[in-house]
């Protein structure tokens, strides 16, 4: 029997070789996560915003054509003179929201992608239509790629990408700090640009945390000691500062690791190099092979089998004279 | 492996259970129409917070794991080997091409952008981190396997055919038309015999390679199919997220699949009316248990390491399917540990009933009802979309009845007969 086992040796090789342009792929994506305070990112200051929705407006101006966006009816409103989105939807990538505790106590809040150090959805997307700018820090979605699997949203710790379940050729919206629109014109995002208070300050994540360290030294008492995004699921560029719990304002308690590092770690543990599922195999077909030379020889020496059995076991020893 | 140990089963197609199945195909593929026209949301109540519905909970992640009696069968012959099981292979490959290629097309439907899926085969697309490129793909392959294990059956058949029922078609338009039935079609005919014939030893020379190919590729993805819910450490309930979903998403969908395997053979012999393959059947049986108890076991020490006991057995909405789950897979098992019940038929479809729904509900439980994404957010699925499925799951039940009808899939009788009897003097040996 030297066929099987050189096509077994044959086919070894060819997985191996399989194994190691994969393996490659996976290495370079183990590199140790570290935060990169040079990319670009948006500090919300929930204390300022005045929830005039100009910011809405002007993203929805700015990206319509180009993200597939469209205004959003309220039942109230049949002739359709305002935008009214109830939440981050198909149509609509950054919402104002407020978040009323009494009459005294409130606060504005806005929501739009965080824009993850070690983001979740890139790291799920399966056919990378979903990516993350190395020097911008910008996670951006290509539709061209998308195949529409919706795994980003499963695995979106904040539930900011939304699908567009309405239509019969859907896409993912979610925001991508005006990287295709306003940012190529004027370098600024929509919403910065825009906010007539200076809520929304658009600059390199270092510049903001700076600003917002500022910010909370200057007042005390002013805001909740805590700048939301600089260490949540990794750090993100999207960063808040309230008078608020953040969690009254939508905005979940979040663990420091991003749980993108924990899942690629089990994966990369089972997939490294591909060796696990190379090595499988060839046990597997070693152990195959065997039991099936030792059914033909049994076959052969016992008497009273089937006639199929024997002719199988004939064949067999004709393929080893062979 | 011979191609003699199985037979076509001889009755009429035709029967009041393909014409019910048949209805709801048509009515499930009718809406498939409506969701490409009209889009996801007209047929499905999949929202922004459970982005993965039925189709994905069922038709994916627990449909392919009910498929794996083929990949279970193909362990227990060629890997232990215990080739008196082999009568029963073509049978459990056949559903399980069914299962898998259905998840394939559920998953086509369930997706937003179908037509970027070519995007899998383009290696500058290609994604390793994501465990759902690893499924994508393992499924793909796995289901090219199951044909070219199938491939054998349709050759043999072809091998052996009269072509009668295409004569008759071709005599019938012929004398519509008027015409004398040319020569050359006889002689094209002949070609495919001869073809079939040349291919067929050529395959079983490598089958056996690919046959390993069918046992690797589902270790791979079954447990990948755990691992896409790692990425949901927020959302998944503490009660089943834990690091090893890749480990018992694995040994669930062997202990489904033997189980499946169980269920499979009784209800065909049931409903064909053929003697019942009990000797097989407890046999297999004899090896679930030892599964579960492993599974079981993982269960339970992971929920203690993670100090989750407690939410376990505190009654409230999630302990309460968690607890019947567990219930559900114990209680299967410990039927079966009972050699006595393993001789019973009714008792080894009773347990394996309980263990593959205590197994699937697992699944349900890590993909849809365990899976919260926040506060708000609700999901039960529309009629439409449970009609979806259950046409889907009607195609295979369809096919299934078909192709056992036309192909040479069942265990022959007299070779099952003759292998008993050889089975006893083997084992008093």
């Amino acid at each position: 029997m030297g066929k099987p086992s050189r096509r077994q040796f044959l086919k070894l090789i060819g997985a191996t070789g399989a194994a190691l342009v994969v393996g490659r792929g996976s290495a370079s994506a183990t590199e140790e996560h570290q935060v990169n305070n040079d990319t670009l990112g948006m500090l919300y200051d929930a204390t300022k915003c005045v929830g005039c929705k100009a910011c809405m407006s002007a993203c929805k101006r700015v990206n319509s054509d180009y993200g597939s966006l469209s205004y959003e009816q309220a039942p109230f409103d049949s002739d359709g003179l305002w935008d009214a989105p109830e939440d981050l939807s198909g149509s609509t990538r950054t919402l104002i929201k407020l978040f009323k505790e009494s009459d005294k106590e409130w606060s504005y809040v806005k929501y739009s992608c965080m824009h993850c150090q070690k983001p979740s959805c890139v790291s799920v997307c399966p056919v990378s239509a979903m990516t993350r700018d190395k020097m911008t820090g910008i996670v951006d979605y290509n539709k061209n790629t998308c195949i529409g699997c919706r795994y980003c949203q499963v695995a979106c710790a904040f539930n900011i990408p939304k699908f567009q379940w309405e239509k019969a050729i859907p896409q993912i919206v979610k925001c991508d700090l005006c990287k295709n629109t306003n940012m190529v014109k004027k370098g600024i995002t929509a919403c910065a640009e825009t906010c007539p208070v200076g809520a929304i300050m658009f600059g390199k994540r270092k510049d903001l945390l700076d600003e917002a360290k500022k910010r909370l030294r200057e007042n005390p008492g002013r805001y909740v000691d805590h700048i939301y995004g600089e260490k949540e699921l990794g750090g993100t560029n999207h960063l808040y500062l309230s008078a608020m719990p953040f969690k009254k304002l939508g905005l979940p308690v979040l663990k420091h690791e991003a749980p993108a590092e924990f899942s690629e770690k089990i994966q990369h543990t089972i997939y490294k190099g591909f060796i696990a599922p190379v090595a499988l195999y060839s046990t597997l077909c070693f152990i195959a092979v065997k039991n099936m030379k030792k059914g033909c020889a049994d076959d052969g020496e016992e008497q009273g089998k089937s006639g199929s059995e024997r002719k199988k076991a004939e064949k067999e020893h004709g393929e080893d004279v062979e | 492996m011979s191609h003699d140990e199985f037979q076509t089963y001889r009755a009429k197609i035709l029967t009041p259970s393909f014409v019910v199945l048949l209805v709801l195909t048509l009515i499930g593929f009718a809406l498939i129409a409506v969701r490409f026209i009209k889009g996801i949301g007209a047929v499905s109540n999949m929202n922004d917070g459970y982005p993965w519905g039925i189709w994905i909970t069922y038709d994916v992640a627990t449909g392919t794991a009910i498929a794996c009696g083929g990949y279970a069968m193909a362990i227990l012959i060629y890997i232990r080997n215990r080739m008196h099981y082999h009568p029963m292979i073509r049978s459990a490959i056949l559903t399980s091409m069914f299962g898998y290629g259905l998840a394939g097309f559920s998953v086509m439907v369930d997706v937003g952008r179908p037509w970027n899926a070519y995007n899998f085969f383009i290696p500058s697309k290609w994604q390793a981190n994501s465990a759902m490129f690893e499924v994508a793909v393992c499924v793909m392959a796995y289901t090219t396997v199951l044909l070219l294990e199938f491939l054998p059956t349709v050759l043999t058949a072809l091998e052996k055919t009269q072509w009668k029922t295409l004569q008759l078609l071709l005599d019938m338009l012929y004398s519509r038309m008027g015409m004398e039935r040319p020569e050359r079609i006889g002689d094209r005919l002949d070609k495919v015999k001869d073809l079939a014939a040349w291919l067929k030893p050529r395959l079983d020379k490598v089958l056996i390679f690919i046959i390993v190919l069918g046992i690797t590729l589902p270790t791979m993805h079954q447990s990948s199919l755990g691992s896409l819910l790692l990425i949901a450490s927020t959302k998944l309930h503490p009660l089943w997220y834990t690091g090893f979903l890749p480990l018992l998403f694995l040994i669930n969908c062997m202990f489904i699949g033997y189980s499946i395997a169980i269920l499979e053979s009784v209800i065909s012999c049931y409903a064909f009316k053929r003697p019942f393959e009990t000797r097989e059947l407890s046999g297999i049986a004899r090896i679930i248990p030892w599964l579960t108890v492993i599974w079981l076991s993982v269960v339970i020490g992971d929920l203690a390491w993670r100090g989750q006991l407690g939410a376990a057995v505190s009654f409230d909405f999630y302990s309460r399917f968690f607890l019947l789950e567990f219930c559900l897979v114990a209680g299967g098992s410990l039927l079966m540990f009972s050699g006595k019940k393993r001789e019973s038929i009714r008792w080894l479809f009773v347990s394996a009933a309980l263990i593959v729904l205590g197994g699937a509900l697992y699944r349900f439980n890590v993909y849809l009802i365990g899976f919260n994404p926040g506060k708000g957010w609700h999901y039960f699925p529309a009629l439409a979309e449970l009609l979806i499925t259950v046409g889907i799951v009607a195609f295979e039940i369809l096919g299934y009845q078909v192709i056992v009808k036309i192909l040479p899939v069942l265990p022959k009788l007299h070779t099952r007969q003759q292998l008993d009897a050889g089975h006893v003097t083997a084992d008093k040996a």
